[in-house]
């Protein structure tokens, strides 16, 4: 026995391999504390830049749209409302568009194999560059609708919406290519938080004769609310922060109109727009207009986890 | 009298005294006494919840990976209180090894499997002997002996089983624990572990916690039976504790309990 | 009256038609979109497609009708999205590993994870402004502002979400028992985590963090104020603290320009991102149901 455990060196852990394991675990704390670094840095650093102009345009900057830098005159109101309205009527159309296609591909409708198809389709939009779809929007999808714009305005040009001469670019193709960007998000979580829901439930409606969509509105839909709700969020913050595809489609103009026919801007258009090329108090108002983004997607994010961890749905 | 208490623990390999193990806030376990002799198979049983799994994991500190748990008392292992703030729980685990429920190879050979563990341990003797010897005191050898390269997963479920024992054997643990390691196992593949237990009592010390009486009953020297009762302020939760410790013979011809009695008959659990 | 056979003109009947076929109208609504999308790209930007396009400069936008290569955006991409993945993944990977090996569910891991989640909310321009006045404004890598560096530092901070929740979720797939075992024979933690957890949730976490890259490659808008562009080639190791061009800014700006020898290179462009992300996607979507039917045998 004792012959035998000569054979092995390490029964006693040596100094070294005590240290590496202590070094090892230290180093995993630092880095997975670098998340919580970095975000606060973002915070910080967004802030601190954004401070001169806060404190010479204060609150008035969210609600004034006058973007001068040759009279140093700032208000971001313009691109807040941008954001506001092309984030919220894309969420809109998307919602039903999203949640129909994931009951679609959760129902038996047609064979797994079609629906799988369906549901990878979905998510590979997603996995699209928005500049890509920035591209397309500006050479496919516009001239695409010209047409349709001149219709709305000369049927529907009483509502507020449409009561400009359509543009080129304007504020409604960005609400669409936004419609494109955001559908494989909700699709995808709503199609999961779907399949959340028990069999059960579903069985038990069936029992009591229940028809299939009789059971899909008042069970089913129900009972994946909040997960969807959740879905719906994160995709609010992902179109209110989203750059590229609406900076390429939107027409970028400070001018503000109530009218979707007409240019628009968005925070981050703005950002992309000027940020390069901005100096003085300038920079500052754009850090400023960054501030509010930031505030607004944390806002929308931080609600959508509370959500998700209030009913306790995993994703 | 004295003489006897110092013959009986220069034997002991393991000392419980005074040990009560808690999850958070909640006692799982209170105030165990007992004595492991050394070459001994003990066998720890009663109903479930009873905290039996529990001990067996405190004895090499496995519990240090359960976030929560928490012991008091002292667990003596060769005269060293084993939950001392300077001993190491790897070194303990190098030298107490353990056998789990769920055969748990590791994603590699059978070869590896083995070797994982002495290598290290740092082990410089001849590597394809100690794979051989390990499997052969394991009684897996003629089974496996022609595809020590295949996947440890190509295994049966009872070979998995004293591959997992193979793989413990092979660090010449002072000690195995065993936790219901035939509780997945099909009848036939338990008859063989336990004769691999049988082999094994020659040179090591081997606790196991069982549900299956006739299990410890067949492969036992000693036993100890725990049982739960319902704590003083009567919220419903259970707490464990050592109702009766002495040679299976004994505990299952004669118990002094009387819950001893009704639960090898059969009338709980 | 009350038969049980099915009556086609039942109003609950009628109903389930009616929202059957406007769910499929929606699938259709939202599938199209990529099917045109695709088809235009891989038409209209595999037409573009030259030898001369992977080895030449892009000219300057004028009225040359020869646009010339996407060279430099190219190299820059590849560039721009290693460094981004030199910094992602070993902050990732280790932090993962931390969040699911060491503090599994304390507080501290529950204020990781959400800090994680956060981080993956922030829009990615923010990243860009934060950056831009880190490391750009302040010149302070060697007094290079705008630079490639920059612009890797931006992607990566996009990228550590990705990186530490694939990881965190691959280990905690990885069965307790695995550790079990490693630990009861005496391994360190290291040891076990690098000898048996890890290698388990390789296949897992190489391929969330495959398609994390695969995604930082398109993205564009937190490079537009860090790495900016440069239409020249790289050719040295002193190119990293310059503009840098990349396939996502070459696009960017050259579908704003008015020339269409500018637009072609941007479709150009588009067709060659696309089609490296979407094999890259494909390609990992085949090889996660391949593992997961051999799992079920």
């Amino acid at each position: 026995m004792e012959e035998k455990l000569a054979l092995f060196k390490n029964r006693k852990r040596f100094g070294i391999e005590k240290n590496i394991d202590i070094i090892f675990k230290n180093t995993a704390l630092v880095l997975s504390s670098f998340v919580a670094i970095i975000l606060l840095g973002i915070v910080l650093v967004v802030f601190f830049q954004s401070f001169e102009s806060f404190s010479r345009y204060g609150l008035k900057f969210l609600v004034t749209s006058e973007w001068n830098p040759v009279k140093d005159e700032y208000g971001a109101f313009t691109a807040i409302y941008g954001t506001l309205i092309t984030s919220f009527l894309s969420l809109l159309i998307t919602i039903p568009l999203g949640v129909g296609t994931a009951i679609f591909i959760t129902e038996d409708f047609v064979p797994k194999v079609f629906r799988e198809i369906i549901g990878s389709f979905v998510e590979l939009l997603a996995a699209i560059p928005s500049v890509v779809l920035g591209l397309w929007a500006i050479f496919v999808m516009e001239p695409f609708f010209r047409a349709f714009f001149v219709f709305l305005h000369n049927f529907f040009g009483w509502v507020p919406l449409f009561s400009s001469e359509p543009t080129g670019r304007n504020s409604l193709l960005a609400i669409l290519i936004l419609v494109v960007m955001l559908l494989p998000i909700v699709t995808s979580i709503a199609r999961d938080s779907l399949n959340q829901v028990p069999k059960k439930l579903r069985n038990a409606s069936y029992g009591i004769g229940a028809s299939r969509w009789k059971t899909i509105f008042s069970v089913i839909l129900p009972a994946a609310l909040s997960g969807i709700m959740a879905g719906v969020l994160l995709a609010l913050g992902r179109a209110m922060g989203e750059t590229m595809a609406v900076t390429m489609i939107i027409g970028n103009s400070n001018a503000f109109s109530w009218s979707l026919l007409s240019p628009g801007y968005t925070i981050s258009s703005m950002l992309a727009n000027q940020f390069g090329e901005a100096d003085g108090s300038q920079v500052s108002s754009l850090f400023y207009a960054a501030f509010v983004l930031m505030i607004l997607s944390l806002v929308v994010n931080i609600f959508a986890q509370w959500l998700v961890k209030k009913f306790s749905l995993k994703y | 009298m004295i003489k006897n208490t110092k013959k009986a623990q220069k034997n002991n390999i393991l000392s419980l005294e005074d040990v009560s193990i808690s999850y958070g806030k909640f006692e799982a376990v209170k105030n165990i006494f007992c004595n492991f002799k050394k070459g001994d198979i003990t066998s720890l049983i009663g109903p479930s919840g009873c905290g039996k799994s529990t001990v067996l994991r405190s004895l090499n500190r496995m519990n240090d990976l359960i976030p929560n748990c928490s012991l008091k008392g002292t667990v003596l292992f060769d005269g060293t209180n084993i939950y001392d703030k300077r001993v190491d729980p790897v070194e303990v685990r190098r030298r107490i090894g353990m056998v789990f429920q769920q055969p748990n190879p590791f994603p590699k050979s059978i070869y590896e499997n083995i070797a994982f563990g002495a290598r290290i341990n740092g082990y410089v003797g001849d590597m394809d002997d100690l794979v051989e010897l390990s499997l052969k005191k394991a009684a897996l050898w003629s089974e496996c002996k022609d595809k020590l390269n295949d996947s440890g997963y190509s295994l049966s479920g009872g070979q998995q089983q004293r591959l997992c024992i193979a793989r413990t054997i092979a660090i010449e643990p002072e000690i195995i624990l065993m936790d219901e390691p035939c509780s997945a196992l099909d009848p036939i593949s338990t008859l063989k572990i336990e004769e691999t237990m049988h082999e094994l009592k020659k040179n090591y010390t081997i606790i196991i916690v069982t549900h299956n009486m006739q299990q410890a009953l067949r492969v036992s020297d000693m036993t100890a039976f725990f049982n739960a009762i319902e704590y003083e302020d009567g919220d419903g939760g259970k707490v464990g504790y050592l109702a009766e410790f002495n040679s299976t013979k004994k505990i299952f011809s004669s118990p002094k309990e009387k819950t001893t009695q009704e639960y090898i008959s059969g009338k709980f659990g | 009256m009350n038969s049980l056979f099915y009556q086609k003109n039942s109003s609950r009947n009628i109903g389930d038609k009616v929202f059957t076929s406007l769910s499929l109208i929606c699938v259709v609504i939202s599938i199209l979109p990529l099917i045109f999308l695709v088809t235009y790209i891989l038409i209209k930007g595999g037409a573009q497609i030259t030898p001369e396009l992977f080895t030449l400069e892009p000219n300057p936008p004028g009225d040359d009708l020869d646009a010339g290569g996407i060279n430099p955006a190219l190299i820059g991409t590849l560039i721009i999205t290693t460094i981004a993945s030199i910094i992602a993944i070993p902050v990732g990977v280790g932090g993962g590993i931390y969040l699911a090996e060491y503090s599994k569910g304390g507080p501290f891991s529950r204020f990781i994870r959400f800090g994680v989640n956060v981080l993956a909310g922030v829009p990615s321009i923010i990243a860009g402004v934060f950056i831009y006045a880190l490391i750009v404004s302040t010149k302070i890598l060697f007094g290079s502002m705008y630079s490639g560096l920059a612009g890797g530092m931006a992607l990566s901070i996009l990228m550590l979400p990705t990186v530490i929740k694939t990881t965190d979720e691959g280990l905690k797939l990885v069965p307790n028992e695995l550790r079990y075992a490693s630990l009861g024979v005496g391994a360190s933690m290291y040891t076990t985590i690098l000898k048996i957890t890890l290698p388990s949730a390789f296949r897992s976490i190489a391929t969330g963090v495959v398609l994390g890259i695969a995604r930082a490659a398109g993205e564009t808008a937190p490079l537009i104020f860090t790495a900016l562009f440069s239409y020249y080639y790289i050719t040295g190791f002193g190119d990293l603290f310059y503009e840098m061009g990349s396939l996502a800014v070459l696009i960017y700006n050259f579908a704003l320009e008015p020339y269409d020898a500018q637009n072609k290179l941007a479709w150009a462009a588009s067709f060659i991102l696309v089609l490296s992300i979407l094999s890259v996607n494909i390609f990992s979507r085949i090889l996660a149901a391949l593992t997961e039917k051999t799992k079920r045998v």
